[in-house]
């Protein structure tokens, strides 16, 4: 709201959904790139140092969080903070018992970090969309992109941690020819092998792509919602009220959202990992 | 109007009209037979309320994409 006065409504849009970047450019050297443009002729080393620090700042808090109430673990009468943990582990191992059939003692832990802090990087989003950014104005930082799951770099980076794991669980598993066996001769036997290739090639790359890209997809339509909402804050006093109105409801449902992504980029974790488990599936 | 502005127009309709059809379609088939299990067996209703919402989390993702790409379309680049 406060930059949106000598801006147009498609400046304000497009400002609000650039990253801060830093990187070398090749005319002006290393620094932030002054805008969309400049940054992407930064190429590909350039680093989003916003998406890098609130994720990096949430996970440090999720950590500090969690760490805190497990050092302070009474049998007796638990406080609020220990209900509140208890009652998440126990909800993520309910889930890994139902969803995964073998033996890794790795799921677990995994599936409650993915959770947690997919969960917190969503939160985010509830934030004002103007407040931070407009913060971070006042200290002269011009782009800020608070929402870490809104940047493709984030959940991409996430799901291929994943996938990395899904290969790795898979050759220990099955073996190096037990996992190529299962891309080459499945479904149609072996004389249908560069079909099966292909199938069970594109089967094993659409899990990481279709992982981050759901979670992005979805935040950042909350978030481009949100601006959008925002938006209608110019527009007089009529349709200010309408807009607070819209953007509450927005919130609510949005709440939904955010915790029913982090929880499916959990459960499918879990699943991508079982069927890696699994000798056929 | 501009032939290209137009399409412009024409693609986020599409988008937008699209994805609530398949939306429409697929939710209304999920809690159609979310609400016939229910009615069957009431004891099972917490397991399959957590079911229905992860698979409309499933089936919800595309058309929410598409409906902020097709918003972002229509304020952003028009």
């Amino acid at each position: 709201m406060a930059s949106s006065e000598t801006l147009t409504s498609q400046e304000y849009i497009k400002h609000h959904l650039t990253n801060l970047t830093f990187g070398n450019h090749p005319d002006h050297g290393l620094g932030f790139a002054h805008s969309a443009a400049e940054a992407s002729e930064m190429g590909f080393w350039a680093i989003h140092v916003d998406t890098m620090f609130f994720s990096l700042l949430l996970g440090g808090l999720f950590l500090w969080f969690f760490k805190s109430v497990a050092d302070n673990l009474t049998s007796g009468e638990p406080g609020p903070a220990q209900n509140l943990v208890e009652m998440i582990v126990d909800f993520i191992e309910e889930n890994v018992r139902g969803s995964f059939s073998g033996q890794n003692p790795l799921i677990a832990p995994l599936a409650f970090t993915v959770f947690i802090w997919v969960f917190l990087m969503n939160l985010m989003d509830l934030v004002p969309v103007d407040l931070i950014p407009w913060l971070a104005g006042l200290i002269g930082i011009h782009f800020m992109k608070v929402v870490p799951t809104t940047d493709p770099n984030a959940t991409f980076g996430m799901s291929i941690g994943v996938f990395l794991l899904i290969v790795y669980y898979s050759i220990k598993v099955k073996g190096v020819g037990g996992f190529f066996g299962e891309l080459a001769f499945q479904p149609f036997g072996k004389f249908g092998l560069p079909f099966n290739l292909v199938l069970e090639g594109v089967n094993l790359l659409a899990k990481p792509l279709s992982l981050s890209l759901r979670l992005f997809g979805n935040l950042y339509a909350g978030e481009m919602i949100f601006i959008l909402i925002a938006l209608m804050y110019n527009g007089g006093p009529v349709l200010g009220i309408v807009g607070g109105a819209v953007q509450l409801v927005w919130a609510i449902f949005h709440i939904l959202i955010i915790a029913l992504q982090a929880f499916i980029f959990m459960v499918l974790t879990i699943v991508y990992l079982d069927m890696a488990h699994q000798e056929h599936h | 109007m501009e032939m290209a502005t137009a399409l412009l127009y024409l693609a986020a309709a599409f988008m937008l009209g699209l994805g609530a059809i398949g939306a429409a379609i697929g939710v209304g088939m999920l809690g159609g037979k979310f609400l016939d299990g229910a009615a069957r067996q009431p004891e099972l209703v917490p397991m399959l309320r957590t079911n229905f919402f992860i698979v409309m989390g499933l089936v919800d993702a595309l058309p929410v994409i598409a409906i902020a790409m097709g918003l972002y379309v229509l304020f952003a680049v028009v």
